[in-house]
């Protein structure tokens, strides 16, 4: 196997993982920006999985090939819907942000399981025939050598997950929106005087933050998984928090990370047919997000700022 | 009056809005909710098999209960106890599977290892948070990850032979009761941990309220300038009570690998018995006996909600959401209170 071909397994492979993560990670970039802590996002990323799977199997027959990109928009809007719930509760009734993040978890997979059974009457849904599959991309795949690693036998997805970091980037940093997110997330009190209304700009925040989310999981469940179970999103939302954090709450930081994660996560699964690569156990390539979060955290990488309000309520009036 | 009781009306008007959220939802997708409940009620206190089951359950959420209420009385939010219960089931069953001494050293070696593994789980974030001003939580959910995929990793190739489980640890290290001990509650799988689960309770009781540690702990807890100012040294403070809350859910591990199951087997996901802790500790006001009642409270939902598909058809899954709901109404207390102090004054007029 020569180093082109290897090249044209893991690039595909590690882009595939990523760009759930990418979408996920940018979500939770609006949200933490705003400075409303979600660790809610794994359970958004279920809420969207789910929702993507049962649309997918139930119009699959009306809308033929284009099913499986308006599944994506429902299972967008479901989670932002479900991503209310840890609005109001954080921002509303100023509940512990961690907690809520918390109960939206446990609860999305409650949820979600306890429909797939009412609906289907078993533990995990059938196949989606629908799915994202394979492709390589018009022109850019014919470019010697680059084009047959990047674009080829690769994903829409992929693609569409790079843009949109390049597009939040510049919405949170070039535009006015994204500053008075910002401001909200930094010195909320602040942001008040100058007439800025905390509560809607974190409202937003969240709420996009689960639009996101939703993305991310219908395109883990539609391009990944196939279907939905218990175990179909298992840890991707705290990956993706994690490349958000990694990626120092920047969106192209985090879309980095994301790129990088998704090749760990890859590695993990074909590594065994690669040369060199099947003699690590793949233990070390499960860990590496995590282990390298926690010395991203520890300022080993770089020190990490977040958001100076992220995780305090704002209180009106309060000092 | 109802500002002095709080701390009870809270989670008490909490659970009845979860067990009323719960009616609706099988309202609304068609069950009966009042068959429901009694196949819940019956599946946890029915036969006295059940109930044993149920009093099982209950010792992995006291002490995972215990592990996040003490790290929340001294300031610090622990999710990690996941983690720390999966290192110390592991460890358990390492010890109970490598000696072969006699069961008064084997058994309360293994106890001891799970405790120490948990305890180190612990000590990593508790270290970046005083050393560093690393936040906690995140740490603790990577820990969480990485314990889960280290022991995954340890089952397979150190503990078995690519296996999906170990063998059976010997009986020196077991915490299984006696045939005749068994009998009584028809052959549940109770085991003597609810005996460490009882001490525990005591310990954190005691450690806190009664010690001077547990005043530091506490007092760091609630201002860490001030305690600085009084001269107690708080980075060692926090280190300490993440090991002892680690230490908790390490013991929670322990009583899985000993006693319930007797082996470690791979985990595809989370037991979620740490996570349901944070809802115990939540809901018992972070004190040890609020945690024994409501540990007793998850354990007969969790346990009964097994019954409920055979018995009245609704998924079990419906416990899951009950509880969810549960942990997001105590987390928007600030709702309950205000409605609370209203009917208060409304009253006193």
């Amino acid at each position: 196997m020569d180093i082109i071909q290897v090249l044209s397994i893991i690039v595909p492979s590690a882009l595939l993982f990523a760009a759930p993560l990418i979408f996920t990670a940018l979500g939770g970039a609006f949200s933490e920006r705003s400075g409303v802590v979600n660790i809610g996002l794994e359970g958004l990323m279920v809420i969207g999985a789910f929702t993507s799977i049962v649309f997918n199997l139930s119009f699959a027959d009306t809308f033929g090939d284009a099913t499986k990109w308006y599944a994506l928009l429902a299972a967008m809007v479901a989670a932002c819907l479900f991503s209310l719930l840890h609005a109001v509760a954080s921002i509303t009734f100023r509940a512990d942000q961690v907690v809520s993040g918390v109960a939206i978890n446990l609860l999305a997979v409650g949820l979600t399981l306890f429909l797939v059974k009412l609906i289907y009457g078993k533990g995990e849904t059938d196949m989606v025939s629908q799915a994202f599959n394979k492709v390589d991309i018009p022109i850019l795949s014919h470019i010697p050598l680059i084009g047959r690693i990047f674009f080829a036998n690769t994903y829409y997805t992929s693609y569409v997950a790079i843009i949109a970091a390049i597009v939040v980037w510049y919405i949170i940093f070039k535009t006015p929106f994204g500053l008075r997110l910002r401001s909200v997330g930094e010195h909320p009190m602040a942001a008040d005087t100058m007439g800025i209304n905390v509560t809607k700009m974190r409202y937003i925040g969240v709420m996009i933050s689960g639009a996101l989310a939703g993305i991310g999981g219908g395109i883990f469940a539609e391009s990944i998984s196939s279907n939905f179970g218990h175990g179909t999103i298992n840890g991707q939302g705290y990956m993706a928090l994690a490349a958000l954090i990694f990626g120092k709450w920047n969106p192209l930081g985090a879309m980095g990370a994301a790129l990088f994660f998704g090749f760990a996560q890859s590695l993990s699964i074909v590594g065994k047919s690669l040369p060199y690569l099947d003699s690590i156990p793949s233990v070390y390539l499960l860990i590496a997000p995590y282990v390298l979060t926690i010395l991203a955290l520890a300022g080993f990488i770089g020190r990490a700022d977040a958001p100076k309000a992220l995780g305090h309520p704002y209180v009106k009036g309060k000092r | 009056m109802i500002k002095r009781y709080m701390n009870v009306f809270v989670p008490l008007i909490a659970v009845l809005l979860g067990v009323i959220a719960g009616s609706i939802i099988m309202l609304v997708s068609g069950y009966n909710p009042i068959a429901g409940y009694t196949s819940l009620w019956n599946g946890a206190f029915g036969e006295i098999f059940y109930v044993g089951e149920t009093i099982r359950q209950v010792i992995p959420y006291i002490l995972a209960g215990l592990a996040v209420a003490f790290a929340f009385r001294t300031g610090l939010f622990n999710i990690g106890v996941e983690g720390q219960l999966i290192v110390g089931w592991l460890a358990a069953v390492w010890v109970g599977l490598a000696f072969d001494l006699p069961k008064f050293i084997h058994l309360p070696l293994a106890i001891l290892a799970a405790a120490v593994a948990g305890g180190l789980w612990g000590f990593v974030p508790g270290i970046l948070k005083a050393k560093l001003k690393v936040h906690e939580v995140i740490v603790t959910i990577m820990m969480n990850y990485v314990a889960l995929h280290v022991s995954n990793y340890i089952i397979r190739t150190v503990l078995s032979d690519k296996s999906d489980k170990t063998d059976s640890i010997h009986a020196s290290a077991s915490l299984a009761f006696s045939d005749k001990m068994q009998q009584m509650t028809d052959y549940s799988r109770l085991h003597w941990g609810f005996l460490v689960a009882i001490i525990c309770v005591f310990i954190m009781w005691f450690l806190l309220e009664k010690t001077t540690k547990g005043y530091e702990l506490r007092s760091v807890g609630f201002n860490q300038h001030a305690s600085e100012y009084a001269g107690m040294n708080v980075d060692r403070n926090i280190v300490l009570s993440m090991v002892i809350s680690g230490a908790f859910a390490g013991l929670a591990g322990a009583m899985e690998g000993l006693g319930t199951f007797g082996y470690a087997s791979i985990n595809s996901a989370f037991t979620g018995i740490g996570f349901d802790g944070i809802a115990v500790a939540l809901l018992g006001g972070n004190t040890a006996i609020g945690v024994v009642f409501v540990a007793i409270l998850f354990g007969a939902l969790k346990v009964g909600a097994l019954n409920m598909p055979m018995e009245s058809g609704v998924p079990n899954e419906l416990v899951d959401i009950i509880i969810a709901l549960i942990i997001f109404f105590v987390a928007s207390s600030y709702l309950i209170r205000v409605f609370l102090l209203k009917m208060s004054k409304k009253e006193g007029k």
